[in-house]
């Protein structure tokens, strides 16, 4: 029978005022109970319209079954058969705009918490199991993947499974891309990231770091010269966007790559770390993505005492996950929503001293299909503030664009590929991720990662 | 992990590194820079390339002792590795066409100038160096300097060595001379860089700065190494790090600048304390 509760399995996490202190992870984790009992919410549905909902196209219904039946390691391979990063996917992909929204359970009531089951299944895995996979059989063909985001990890992991000889080559001094540098701990502790990794190295990919690829070795060297016969480019997002208001270069003043590169990547939220980092009271996070949300619950945990989203258009409107605006909200960030900065001010030392904004209310629809916020006259305010975090967006790093002969990009920067495999203007060159899509999920990113590797299959086999 | 091939004190505060990066060597030119992490705790610090050897494989670097990471890294000796070195990385500095140049170098910013001096001399042009240090201690790569150029200016605030006097009068000297410069290029301290500009902006003489700023990742990701330039921001990393001296916002960039001095004070600090009682 299957268990027809009209509600999820709450996840369990830690409380909001102790979690906005310290770093560890927010979300706890099903316990064994809790998945058998969500996961014979599950209606096994004929037509598996979860199925379709997800990018990456994991057999939902099916490890679901097994989790069901508490074989938890068979539903682990189920995953794992097409999902190269299934702890990570458990906890960021936006479930409920994919397999969760089209859930019949979602009908009436809630659908099934297929997310939280997927991280339970991944978790439980790099927990218990010791099983080594099965090394495929290699076919001697190089193919390099640029960049070691979701988008190069999937891609590199698919091919490797293959028999492909695969080198992800990463700009940094450590592999993962965002899930390294954007994502914070707490969201996405590290040491699952590094475990994801371990696995494609156990599946034989090789990652070279300090590769800027456009700078170090070009896509022609690689491919003439050092005999790959294939580049996926996962290269993603690259230049922090500014609002091009007075005041963006004041002290304290921080894109959100470089305030969330401070904290993840070289984790100056630990003593021992020797990058420092802005030492701010209150703060205020302009813009109202994922990425904002990021920002400003890091504020918090260093410290802050107040800090603000201030974000343009209305609570409707904000394009971050519903669950971290929830999450963001219990940990006391202030949403100032209709609000727009006009300049940020400093003092004599060109340090921030506040935040000019005026009040915006929200008109005809724009080409998003959003309503366009328009300013309302003589409502400008000032918040004090000492830090202030841009988190607009970002646009293409031009430096792959700029050394490659022949690959053609959209008029702003992103690389143009086709979007069933990834294939560019260049031969036996392929695409995908934010470097096509400009600044999107880890989850897209991964999907186009497994089409372009099914792509460059084909291509290599045919060629 | 990249191995340090050679090291030299060029003075008390200033070291030289040779570093086996062969093909950071292949395709390095005066004027990129260089990121590395002494190790696995280390930031990632730039450091603009001072020579290459394409033929060894090797990278120079010349590096001032101005906090705990250059602190760290001061305390490795030949033979020993570093966990990261990554580059070239931003623009290289552009030299074509120019028949006379002035570079002119403060302190260890003069490792930095080095590189292009020497390339303008090979590629024909007539080549002014103007070097200027503090004191006679202080005063590094004199011989190199003097085999790169035609004319030889060399520089001390307090006069114990060479003029006394600023690398600015100097160049004003030589410009009154009659010196027709096509670019005069400069590569020191901030403040000396702002003044060179100021001086060079009366004779209208175009000038290249190189912005030694804040970064991270080095590659346009980060934002960190923004500056104002004619009104415009520029990432140093990837649109620098040479700059129209004439068009950079000094004061701005000098505030940046001071971001994390404090911290920077106190982790060096720290970092002798250790090592310190690393000895003991």
């Amino acid at each position: 029978m299957p268990n027809m509760s009209l509600k999820k399995n709450e996840m369990p996490t830690q409380a909001a005022d102790v979690r906005n202190k310290n770093f560890s992870e927010v979300a706890l984790g099903y316990s064994e109970e809790q998945a058998l009992d969500e996961a014979k919410r599950c209606l096994h549905c004929k037509n598996k319209p979860c199925v379709t909902g997800c990018p990456v196209r994991i057999d939902i219904p099916e490890f679901i079954a097994k989790v069901a039946q508490g074989e938890f390691e068979e539903a682990y391979k189920i995953i794992q058969r097409s999902s190269s990063l299934p702890a990570v996917c458990g906890r960021v992909c936006p479930q409920e705009t994919q397999c969760e929204q089209v859930c019949v359970r979602g009908i009436k009531g809630e659908p099934v918490g297929i997310g939280r089951l997927e991280r339970f299944v991944a978790d439980r895995h790099n927990e218990l199991s010791r099983q080594k996979p099965d090394q495929p059989k290699g076919n001697g063909r190089k193919v390099a993947v640029v960049g070691s985001g979701p988008a190069g990890l999937t891609c590199a992991g698919d091919l490797a499974k293959k028999g492909y000889s695969v080198t992800i080559f990463e700009a940094l001094h450590l592999a993962g891309g965002v899930l390294v540098y954007g994502i914070p701990e707490f969201r996405l502790p590290k040491a699952i990231v590094q475990k994801e990794i371990d696995s494609l190295k156990e599946l034989g990919v090789r990652v070279e770091t300090n590769m800027v690829i456009g700078k170090v070795l070009s896509i022609d060297e690689l491919m003439d010269e050092y005999g790959y016969e294939a580049v996926f480019i996962g290269s993603g997002a690259g230049l922090p966007k500014f609002m091009r208001i007075p005041g963006e270069n004041l002290k304290g003043v921080y894109s959100a790559n470089e305030f969330l590169t401070r904290v993840n990547l070289m984790k100056a939220y630990k003593q021992d770390s020797w990058t420092p980092i802005h030492n701010a009271k209150r703060v205020a996070v302009v813009g109202g993505g994922n990425v904002a949300m990021d920002a400003a619950r890091c504020a918090k945990r260093l410290g802050a005492q107040e800090v603000y989203i201030v974000y343009r258009r209305s609570l409707a409107e904000l394009p971050a996950r519903k669950e971290e605006v929830e999450h963001a909200m219990e940990e006391g960030i202030v949403f100032k929503l209709l609000n727009n900065p006009t300049e940020i001010l400093g003092d004599d030392k060109f340090n921030v001293t506040g935040i000019k904004c005026v009040e915006m209310e929200l008109g005809e629809p724009d080409s998003s299909g959003r309503r366009r916020p328009v300013e309302k006259n003589g409502s400008e305010f000032i918040i004090d503030v000492d830090c202030v975090i841009m988190s607009i967006g970002t646009s293409p790093n031009p430096l792959i664009k700029s050394t490659t002969k022949g690959l053609e990009t959209e008029s702003w920067g992103g690389i143009i590929a086709d979007e069933a495999t990834g294939q560019t203007s260049r031969k036996g060159v392929f695409a995908g991720g934010d470097a096509v899509t400009g600044a999107a999920t880890v989850i897209l990113a991964m999907g186009a990662g497994k089409n372009a590797a099914s792509a460059i299959d084909k291509y290599l086999t045919e060629k | 992990m990249y191995k340090i091939v050679k090291k030299r004190e060029l003075n008390p505060t200033v070291t030289l590194m040779e570093i086996d990066a062969p093909l950071i060597a292949k395709k390095a030119e005066p004027g990129q820079f260089i990121i590395l992490r002494v190790d696995d705790q280390g930031e990632r610090i730039p450091l603009t390339v001072a020579d290459f050897d394409r033929n060894k494989g090797t990278v120079t670097i010349i590096f001032q002792i101005v906090g705990a990471s250059t602190e760290l890294l001061n305390h490795k000796v030949e033979g020993e590795y570093i966990a990261d070195f990554v580059g070239p990385l931003g623009q290289a500095t552009h030299t074509d066409g120019l028949k006379k140049v002035a570079v002119v170098g403060g302190g260890v910013g003069c490792a930095i100038a080095y590189p292009v001096t020497k390339k303008l001399h090979q590629l024909g042009a007539e080549v002014h160096a103007i070097v200027g240090f503090r004191t006679k201690d202080l005063v590094i790569l004199e011989d190199e300097f003097k085999a790169a150029s035609s004319r030889m200016e060399l520089m001390t605030d307090d006069g114990s060595y060479g003029t006394k006097g600023l690398v600015t009068d100097a160049l004003k000297k030589l410009i009154e001379e009659g010196n027709q410069y096509d670019e005069v290029i400069t590569i020191g301290p901030l403040i000396m860089m702002k003044f060179v500009c100021k001086l060079t902006q009366q004779y209208n003489i175009k000038t290249t700065v190189s912005m030694n700023s804040i970064m991270i990742d080095g590659t346009g990701m980060c934002g960190c190494c923004r500056l104002t330039v004619g009104g415009k921001t520029k990432f140093a990393c990837v649109d620098g790090p040479d700059f129209d001296g004439h068009l950079v916002d000094f004061d701005e960039t000098m505030a940046r600048a001071s971001t994390y001095r404090d911290f920077e004070i106190k982790a060096h600090e720290h970092v002798c304390n250790l090592l310190k009682a690393e000895v003991k």
